[in-house]
């Protein structure tokens, strides 16, 4: 099975209530590490479990080809990628402020007609944009099925997937026939949540996602990574959506501490009063 | 014609309540709107959907649309918004709007505001305003396309109430299924039904994390039905198995924003943080004097919850 993997470059996740906001509204992100967004390195974990027997992870089963669309310093996240097995890279050369989701989408959508995977994973959203609409788009271009918000995906026999779609308080079973588009939660990496056709129905992941080792790293040096113009993809680089000055939420102030529950009772009550 | 075509959200035949939202969202616009329902059994739900003021209640019903799947619904959803003319959509912001919101926009060639929190016109000019930086900023957007898409977040819209009158309600045929609907198979549902208040719906929300430990149920469905809430969990709790994974409340859970929010044992990760700090009042409870969530609750209570929770409930009983 062949597998493009979507991956945005963003903030650091953990410290996105650091950002800054300037005199023009503009979203300062400045002294936050620059990290994947995680939701795309799970797409990569799960492409990776997808294309091996889950015993010997070095045994690509299938090819993963692990795609941006940024700047040239997007590529150290790139290479970082190629160390944890990803088999080739591409660099669509674009910054954010030439980017909405739709135009995402439609360079996507040409590079899989040029490339032809049987699955393209990517994030449910990812954390700065919060747009969650990469995927359903690209799948509208493309004419493929889609599943959005998947916790679990396994894979028959390369030609179906039978994919878990979280909805409020459910999760529906769907078995979609490849070539397909899904966008995965973070569910996606715990031990048991996906299963490729080579692996054994009991094997287990460690949860999470793995770590390249340091002789990875030096190997995927010489991986390829190519660049490729954005208008070569999508000529028509029109933008559906413009982003205006932003703002930061109103900052909750910390309040008070309560002595004991008799008192918190009180408050809530004679203060609040919501209960 | 120029107005708000809203898609409501049917599951069994009945209309969810984000649907609401999305009613109030078109009647904040001030332009006409009429309501959308797909499905199966829509034509019943259609009952639901006529004492809200919109100009009509369309339904598209048709036994192939027993279950949802956006390669079957979206192309009829299309196709009633360019007969009718509407100049914007608007879907809840749910696993089903969210699915269904982004292949519309393409099919529409418009441009998609996701989860919205916020609309302003301005000289006949509309922003959105919406959460982004896993809810640390507050973006405002512009669709440059004459149609627009919207997905409405349900925790910042109030249900609509309905207002009396009758609108007319007329069918619409079930427009073609997209090539890739036969690619795609609904196997089931997995469901587990709860006697409780919707997380998104409940007026008090009860969370726990981790450190409940198996006492998880325990511990807080008294509480929960002391106070009528709804039970949430942080992921830790969840990933443990101390509480269902449907009830976990964060960025990759519910966003839930009750009037009152009891943070049992969680941390205050930023992850869970971008779920609930749409509450009114939040408290926490909490061993950890320096644990985050005390940064962003009204009321912090420094105690060992398997002290604090059982008080806490004979505190609510002694002054029922
Ligand atoms: C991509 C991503 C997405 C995520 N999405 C979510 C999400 O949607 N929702 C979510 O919740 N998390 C999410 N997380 C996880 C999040 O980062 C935290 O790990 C998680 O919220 C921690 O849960 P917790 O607060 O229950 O556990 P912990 O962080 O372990 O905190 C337990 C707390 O309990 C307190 N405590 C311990 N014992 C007692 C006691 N006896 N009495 C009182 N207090 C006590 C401790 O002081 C501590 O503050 C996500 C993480 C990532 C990376
Ligand atoms: N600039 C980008 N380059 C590559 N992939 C992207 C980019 N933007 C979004 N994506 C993919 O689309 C997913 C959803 O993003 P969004 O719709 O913006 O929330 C992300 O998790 C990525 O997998």
């Amino acid at each position: 099975m062949k597998i493009l993997v979507a991956v945005k470059r963003v903030a650091d996740p953990e410290n996105l209530n650091k950002i800054k906001l300037s005199a023009q509204g503009k979203i300062d992100t400045t002294g936050l590490e620059p990290k994947a967004s995680p939701y795309d390195d799970y797409a990569l974990e799960a492409a990776l479990r997808l294309t091996e027997n889950g015993t010997n992870t070095k045994a690509r089963l299938g090819e993963v080809v692990v795609v941006t669309f940024g700047p040239k310093e997007a590529e150290s996240m790139l290479r970082a990628m190629l160390g944890t097995g990803a088999d080739r890279a591409i660099r669509v050369d674009a910054t954010d402020d030439v980017l909405d989701g739709d135009l995402v989408a439609r360079g996507l959508k040409a590079l899989v007609d040029k490339e032809k995977p049987d699955l393209v994973l990517l994030g449910y959203q990812q954390v700065e944009s919060e747009s969650a609409q990469v995927g359903a788009q690209l799948a509208e271009y493309l004419g493929w099925p889609q599943v959005t918000f998947a916790g679990s995906i396994k894979s028959e026999d390369d030609r179906a997937l039978v994919v878990g779609r979280e909805v409020e308080g459910a999760t529906a079973q769907l078995r979609a026939t490849l070539p397909a588009v899904v966008t995965v939660l973070d569910k996606i990496v715990k031990p048991k949540s996906v299963q490729s056709k080579h692996t054994s129905a009991t094997h287990a992941y460690p949860e999470g996602v793995r770590f390249a080792a340091l002789m990875a790293i030096m190997a995927a040096k010489k991986k390829p990574l190519a660049e490729v113009k954005l208008a070569e993809l999508a000529p028509d680089a029109t933008l559906k959506v413009h982003y205006g000055a932003a703002e930061l939420p109103p900052k909750r102030a910390a309040g008070v501490k309560v002595k004991d529950v008799k008192e918190l009772v009180s408050k809530l009550k004679t203060e609040a009063k919501v209960i | 014609m120029a107005g708000t075509l809203v898609v409501a959200e049917l599951s069994e035949g009945k209309v969810k309540k984000a649907t609401l939202s999305a009613i109030t969202f078109a009647k904040q616009t001030g332009a006409p709107f009429a309501i959308l329902a797909v499905g199966a059994g829509a034509a019943g739900a259609a009952k639901e959907l006529t004492g809200f003021g919109a100009q009509k209640v369309i339904t598209v019903d048709d036994a192939s649309l027993a279950a949802y799947t956006v390669e079957r619904f979206a192309p009829s959803v299309a196709k009633v918004a360019k007969d009718g003319g509407w100049d914007t959509v608007a879907v809840t912001a749910t696993a089903f709007g969210k699915d269904l919101a982004p292949r519309l926009a393409v099919k529409l060639g418009a441009g998609y505001a996701p989860d919205i929190s916020t609309v302003k016109i301005d000289g006949g000019k509309r922003a959105y305003r919406r959460s982004q930086y896993s809810g640390n900023a507050l973006g405002w957007v512009e669709i440059t396309t004459p149609v627009h898409v919207v997905s409405v977040r349900q925790t910042e819209f109030p249900a609509a109430e309905a207002s009396g009158g009758a609108s007319p309600v007329e069918s619409a045929a079930k427009a073609l299924d997209d090539a890739a609907a036969a690619r795609v198979e609904f196997l089931k549902l997995e469901t587990s039904k709860s006697e409780r208040p919707d997380l998104g719906e409940a007026r008090v929300v009860v969370s726990g994390g981790r450190a409940l430990k198996e006492q998880f149920g325990q511990l807080l469905n008294p509480l929960a039905d002391a106070l009528g809430a709804a039970i949430g969990a942080s992921r830790a709790a969840c990933d443990a198995g101390y509480a269902p994974p449907e009830i976990q409340v964060g960025q990759t859970g519910r966003t839930v924003a009750p009037q009152l929010y009891f943070a049992i044992g969680i941390s205050g990760a930023i992850q869970h943080i971008a779920g609930m700090k749409g509450a009114k009042t939040i408290v926490a409870i909490n061993k950890d004097p320096d644990a985050p969530i005390f940064q962003i609750s009204d009321y912090g209570l420094v105690a060992d919850l398997f002290t604090a929770v059982p008080e806490l409930l004979a505190e609510l009983k002694a002054h029922s």
